[in-house]
């Protein structure tokens, strides 16, 4: 697993955007950039080259549910391992988050060991 | 009423009144009785209707729920502080880790580790706060609508929104514990689909 990939989190509440980047930190990946909401993140991905994306659902003006859809929807970003981190914890979220396409799905909150699980789980089937 | 005359509702409870006294020696001792209820549940939705029009709906609208916005989102900000003094404080003792023997650095890994876990719960009750926030803005606007309407004024027209996404429609934030889905359930429910 390539702990060198550019990792793109995106939250819009600053402090949760800080937690993430320090528990990925702890798990040795350094090169993390970060988005407040869903419209700043597909900016960014098309401008870079991230290797995955941890990303909430409730932001504005850009969903993750949404940002998820338009990252399937991109030729050169489509196969970008897509993790929804999120206290929409409703099956049905669940499940229009799979249709969708997302790698893998975590609620808030959440512990340390299941984001490193989830993160390998995830590059390894990249 | 600017021209002087009544109200409709007005005229329709005159109506019936008149109606009403002109069958009374007409009626058996049940029926009076009953009519008398009918009466006086009609002064009582007269008198909720005058209340209702006489609320002080600016003082509700332009101050009281302003009032508990702001104090909602001062919760939110001194949160937000006070969290980010605790990750300060967490990312001084992470640099201090390899200043410590092994096994101590260890420990304090495992300590900070599970201060940044407690953390989350600044974005949770972050989220759950913006869901008071609009509950209180749709109260303020109902009860302006129901105010209008009793006074007999037009309601203010509600802004106008478009079309949801889908990850809009299906955003509730957090659910109450009882009614929260677990990490297992998810992580059973993904894997129903491979």
């Amino acid at each position: 697993m390539d702990r060198n990939i550019n990792v793109l989190i995106v939250d819009d509440y600053r402090t949760m955007l800080r937690i993430i980047r320090n528990l990925l930190k702890q798990l040795d990946f350094n090169n993390v950039d970060e988005a407040t909401d869903g419209q700043e993140a597909l900016a960014k991905l098309r401008a870079g080259n991230f290797g995955l994306v941890i990303s909430d659902w409730n932001m504005a003006p850009m969903t993750g549910l949404d940002l998820l859809k338009e990252v399937r929807a991109d030729a050169r970003l489509k196969n970008t391992p897509f993790i929804m981190i999120t206290a929409e914890s409703k099956t049905e979220n669940v499940v229009a988050a799979k249709q969708a396409g997302v790698s893998n799905y975590i609620v808030k909150p959440f512990n340390a060991e299941t984001l490193r699980e989830k993160i390998e789980k995830v590059l390894v089937h990249a | 009423m600017p021209d002087g005359t009544p109200p409709e509702d007005d005229r329709i409870e005159a109506a019936v009144r008149a109606v009403l006294v002109s069958m009374a020696g007409d009626l058996t001792v049940k029926e009076a009785a009953l009519l008398a209820e009918l009466e006086g549940l009609g002064r009582t939705i007269a008198r909720a209707k005058a209340e209702i029009a006489q609320l002080s709906v600016d003082d509700i609208t332009g101050a009281h729920i302003p009032s508990a916005t702001d104090e909602l989102d001062a919760i939110v900000d001194h949160t937000a502080q006070a969290t980010n003094e605790i990750l300060d404080c967490c990312e001084t003792l992470e640099r201090l880790q390899g200043e410590v023997p092994p096994a101590a650095a260890e420990a304090l890994q495992g300590a900070v580790t599970r201060i940044y876990e407690a953390c989350s719960f600044q974005d949770i009750t972050g989220q759950r706060i913006g869901k008071v926030v609009a509950a209180l803005k749709a109260i303020e606007q109902r009860v302006e609508a129901a105010v209008a309407n009793a006074s007999g004024r037009s309601a203010p027209a509600a802004a106008a929104t478009g079309p949801k996404t889908e990850g809009e429609e299906l955003a509730n934030g957090p659910q109450l514990p009882g009614g929260a889905t677990s990490q297992a359930e998810i992580d059973r429910l993904l894997a129903s689909f491979d």
